[in-house]
């Protein structure tokens, strides 16, 4: 229950962060003084300055705004994707359309995806999008198996054979019966692909495949403060503090909704 | 016992002693040569490594940029310019033992124009006729027409002399007649080049260097302040140099480059043919706090396609002064009162895509605004320079006196001016040098004036050493990490 | 096999349409058109799509991976000499997860509930949480230039096998942490599930401690999940250190592919993708193959 709580409040805050940085920061991001860079952290600039002059406080509170887009996209396509792959799967156990599902999974499992990401940045050039979609595509066979295996076991129940004793079709059966019940199941793992997605965009920015400046993102933040570590290390520490944080949030968050959403789980804590 | 002690001893001071005249030297490189033949790729990472270190010119450049005899002990030009006579030093020998003759000059040159040559710089031998072998130690190059800038195409990296003998495994296997001999190559790691006992010049003081091959930033960094390395050549953090300089282990190089980086303009894409846009841009571009913001203050401002330090070099820099009010005004003139959107691609070097940001904001200022895109160079290569798909971008053209860019309208900006294209064809083929500073001069002032491109600065070469070493070139005038003069100093 | 085949043939037709030609890349920006060409014929860029392909994988299978465009020397050579740095790399970060990681999960399922189990589950949870080229960067800014007990990276290669273990050290803690706080996870999931299985029940039941239930018995039937994750986790490791690779500029596979991605030497960025899933598909099945030496129920299945 605490780790429900610790970390949904970290996960609201930068929510919270990244919502209101639509309507207001406290400096305008767009707008560079180059003559006021790299200022340590002080009163009227909480977190600092960056290279270009610009208030690292404000900088977080956008790029929170990327990563978060990025990765609810990218586990939006997964799920999209991947749920009704594996609820197909699953409906016809064995089948042909079940071996080159499971197969086609296997296969994206074994490339390696941070190369498959910069591949595809490096085919349709660098943007969020881009991003998204290559991290997007490794979540389709993780939602794909997940949904699968959880159906599987769902099919040999008894409402599920009244079901289709009532004539419902697999599809219909997928839809009403087998859903909802994957469903606690699907939220638990969508967070904790958030908060990979997270970190994923983070790496991509990093070495310059995610979202494009002006645009405000964590991983090209840190990518932009490696070199000054040493001389103005608050440029560095606070957008990795950032990534940290919200991560840890939406892991705490997941493990929290897991155990109350799986009474099992909990009594064995 | 005591011979033993006495042994000790002596076996201490040694070792004390060959500590003490240290004669290796590390030097840290951010890219990698892809093979180590400089007549066949556009790499400047090979000319650094191996550029009058492993092999030698008919010519060479000397640290200020001049061009001195390099293997030619001697030369001679005909009455009508349009025969080079070049006698060759008598006593010098390939790494591999076979002599340098006539014939191999003739090969070299042969091999770089030849029809199925991949030499990147093929424009350098396009005026070459014929190249004979008078006798062992002779070579009568003829021109097609006489030409102003011969021998300084002659000492370029990509004109080095080649032995036929060695040519097929040159990639990986270079055979030169320079100074220094080519001994390892730990692909991703470095390059060892040892001492050519048989060098038929002064023998250089260096027994051993080797070139760590170190791309990120930050790692550059600490590997310099770890002194793994003893010294960054071109060191690629710019805001890192204020600390190396405050370190009194380290003393920081600050040279000139032949790289004039521009902000440059598709002439023939809407808005940009018009000149009073490009001008609205020369104008939105406060060329200072680029220079500030991306270079951290190292960059000399240009206002012309020419490198400040060249003795032809005109300040033109007042005709594009930062005047964001003058650039809205002239925006207006242009039809464009409300401004315009438009692509700014940028290619990997922070000079683009620290600058990029910068102008990006600036142009902003005056109603431009512009879409970035970071691009790899093989993309920008295929998008920007050959598919000319593009608004504005940002590079750095680093070699040298290459104006002649201008005079060709199918170049990746795609600036047609005839006028210009006809002085740059007289410049060709003038000998005279007062004749030629008043051509550059009148070149320079032309694309000045037409705003081909918003010109921001001269980009400086950065070299971080250690204190002690000396007799690294401060300046660029080509592509070479010249090694004949280093050493350290106690 | 046709998993491999399906793999070779995505790889080739992604990496072929990869905007960028190699020749030009490499001749530069005052290369002439007709250079470039030149260049295009002597590597081979002119072929028709099916012929390269052909060309490859038959290649390939005679353990001739072609030649580089860049370095222009067999791909094989060039590869295997960056395994020698990718592989240990991998296996001492893999070494090290499970040495990390094996104790905190049994530490902390033997001590279910209490302070110690609640820290370290705590420290984990930071751990996932860390990006690793962040947790790298701010160690090269400790040890390697503020103490200078190490050296910022770089890699001496094996001629010195202290210098280089000492080189590895850093990069393999850096990738380690991250790995061995899931595999900590895991560990403590995967016993605290079979401690509530009916057998270690008896075996309580039989007088048995909590304690040597769990080592006698519920250790050994907790290595399936375990096992399954150290596979994923080797091959990522082999694969994923591209970031760690760059940050401590080690000349690995992963770096040796980033780069060939951006000089567009094709037929380097293939063959080091099919190797990576190759090796993907190889680690599967060996963990296959000790799935059924720890629970020989599973033998008949593999």
């Amino acid at each position: 229950m605490r780790n429900l709580i610790v970390g949904l409040t970290l996960t609201a805050i930068f929510v919270l962060a990244a919502l209101v940085s639509f309507l207001w920061t406290p400096y305008d991001v767009t707008v560079l003084e180059i003559a006021n860079k790299l200022k340590p952290p002080t009163f009227s600039h909480w977190f600092g300055t960056d290279h270009f002059g610009r208030d690292i406080f404000s900088m977080i509170m956008v790029g929170a705004r990327t990563s978060i887009a990025v990765a609810v996209v990218a586990v939006g396509i997964g799920m999209g994707l991947g749920v009704p792959l594996g609820l197909a799967a699953a409906a016809r156990k064995g089948s042909f359309l079940d071996e080159v599902i499971m197969r086609g999974n296997d296969l994206i499992f074994a490339f390696p995806s941070l190369l498959i990401a910069i591949l595809i940045t490096a085919i349709f050039g660098p943007s969020a999008v881009n991003a998204i979609i290559a991290i997007g595509i490794f979540n389709i066979p993780v939602f794909a198996r997940l949904t699968r295996g959880a159906a599987m076991s769902l099919w040999t129940h008894d409402y599920i054979l009244a079901a289709r004793v009532a004539g419902k079709g697999a599809t219909r059966i997928s839809v009403e019966h087998i859903l909802p019940n994957v469903a606690n199941l699907l939220i638990v793992q969508g967070t904790i692909q958030f908060s990979l997605g997270i970190l994923a965009e983070a790496a991509l920015s990093y070495v310059g495949l995610g979202a494009q400046p002006p645009t405000p993102s964590w991983g090209r933040m840190l990518a932009d403060a490696q070199t000054l570590i040493a001389l103005a290390p608050h440029v560095a520490l606070f957008p990795g503090f950032a990534i940290l944080f919200t991560v840890l949030g939406l892991n705490l968050a997941g493990d929290g909704i897991r155990d109350l959403l799986d009474p099992k789980l909990r009594v064995q804590r | 016992m005591t011979r033993w002690i006495l042994g000790t001893v002596a076996a201490t001071a040694l070792l004390t002693g060959t500590a003490f005249a240290k004669t290796d030297v590390t030097i840290g490189l951010q890219l990698e040569p892809p093979h180590l033949d400089p007549t066949s790729a556009a790499a400047g990472a090979i000319d650094q490594v191996l550029y009058s270190n492993v092999f030698e010119g008919l010519m060479r450049f000397a640290a200020d940029g001049s061009v001195v005899n390099g293997l030619a002990k001697d030369w001679s030009i005909s009455e009508d310019g349009k025969t080079y006579t070049f006698t060759l030093h008598s006593d010098v020998k390939f790494h591999d033992g076979t002599d340098l003759e006539a014939s191999d000059v003739v090969f070299s040159l042969d091999r770089a124009r030849a029809e199925d040559s991949v030499n990147a710089q093929k424009a350098l031998f396009d005026n070459i006729e014929t190249v004979e072998a008078e006798d062992n130690l002779t070579v009568k190059v003829t021109l097609t027409a006489p030409q102003g800038n011969f021998l300084f195409n002659m000492a370029w990296g990509d004109a080095v002399i080649v032995a036929p003998e060695s040519i097929d495994d040159i990639k990986v296997k270079p055979v030169g007649t320079g100074a220094f001999m080519f001994n390892d190559w730990k692909q991703g790691d470095s390059i060892t080049l040892v001492r050519n006992q048989g060098y038929w010049g002064d023998a250089p003081k260096l027994e051993e260097a080797t070139f760590k091959f170190i791309s990120e930033p930050t790692a550059a960094f600490a590997a310099m302040m770890a002194e793994d390395v003893d010294a960054f050549y071109s060191y690629p953090a710019p805001e890192n140099l204020a600390q190396f300089e405050a370190d009194p282990r380290f003393t920081v190089l600050a040279g000139n480059t032949e790289g004039e980086t521009i902000l440059a303009m598709n002439n023939k894409q809407a808005p940009f043919d018009n000149i009073l846009v490009r001008q609205a841009v020369s104008h939105a571009i406060d060329r200072q706090s680029v220079i500030d913001g991306a270079m951290f203050g190292y960059g000399t401002p240009i206002g012309s396609h020419f490198a400040p330090h060249n003795p032809a070099y005109v300040d033109l820099t007042g005709n594009s002064e930062f005047n964001p009010e003058k650039a809205k005004a002239l925006l207006a003139e242009a039809g464009l009162a409300n401004g315009f959107k438009t692509t700014l691609k940028l290619p990997p070097p922070s000079y683009a895509r620290r600058g990029g940001e910068i102008i990006a904001a600036q142009l902003r200022a005056v109603g431009i605004e512009t879409e970035i895109s970071n691009l790899e160079w093989a993309q920008w290569l295929e998008q920007a320079f050959r598919g000319k798909d593009f608004g504005l971008t940002i590079v750095s053209h680093t070699e040298p006196m290459d104006i002649g860019i201008y005079a060709r309208p199918d170049y990746y900006f795609q600036y047609d001016n005839p006028k210009l294209q006809k002085l740059v064809a007289d410049l060709d083929v003038e000998v005279d040098a007062t004749k030629r500073t008043d051509m550059l001069q009148s070149a320079q002032m032309i694309i000045s004036a037409d705003y081909v491109n918003g010109y921001l600065f001269q980009l400086a070469l950065t070299s971080v050493v250690n204190a002690k070493l000396q007799g690294l070139w401060p300046d660029a005038p080509t592509q070479a990490i010249d090694l004949t003069g280093v050493s350290w100093s106690e | 096999m046709i998993s491999l085949i399906v793999a070779s043939l995505v790889i080739f037709a992604c990496i072929e349409v990869i905007p960028g030609d190699p020749a030009s890349f490499m001749l530069g920006i005052n290369a002439q058109p007709d250079t470039v060409a030149a260049l295009r014929e002597e590597l081979g860029l002119n072929a028709s799509l099916s012929v390269r392909y052909l060309s490859w994988v038959t290649g390939m299978l005679s353990g001739d991976f072609g030649t580089s465009y860049t370095y222009r020397t067999p791909v094989a050579e060039i590869i295997a000499e960056r395994l020698w740095l990718s592989l240990p790399l991998a296996l001492i970060a893999l070494g090290l997860t499970v040495f990390i990681a094996f104790p905190i999960g049994i530490l902390a399922a033997t001590k279910r509930g209490s302070w110690t189990d609640m820290s370290v589950m705590g420290a984990t949870q930071l751990g996932i949480a860390v990006p690793n080229f962040w947790f790298a960067m701010l160690m090269v800014l400790l040890f390697a230039i503020n103490l200078r007990w190490f050296s910022a990276g770089g890699f001496p290669g094996w001629d010195n096998p202290f210098a280089a273990l000492k080189a590895l050290t850093l990069p393999s803690i850096a990738l380690a942490l991250p790995q061995a706080s899931i595999l900590a996870r895991v560990m403590r999931s995967a016993l605290l599930d079979t401690l509530s299985e009916d057998y270690i029940r008896t075996c309580r039941a039989k007088g048995l401690t909590r304690r040597q239930a769990l080592w006698r018995h519920a250790l050994r039937n907790a290595m399936i999940p375990v096992l399954t994750i150290i596979g994923l986790q080797f091959s990522f490791l082999l694969a994923g250190a591209i970031i760690i690779e760059n940050v401590f500029y080690l000349p690995g596979l992963g770096r040796l592919v980033f780069q060939a991605i951006s000089q567009r030497d094709l037929i380097m960025v293939e063959s080091v993708v099919f190797l990576l899933v190759f090796a993907v598909i190889i680690v599967n099945f060996a963990v296959d193959l000790a799935y059924a030496w720890v629970d020989p129920r599973l033998r008949a299945r593999v």
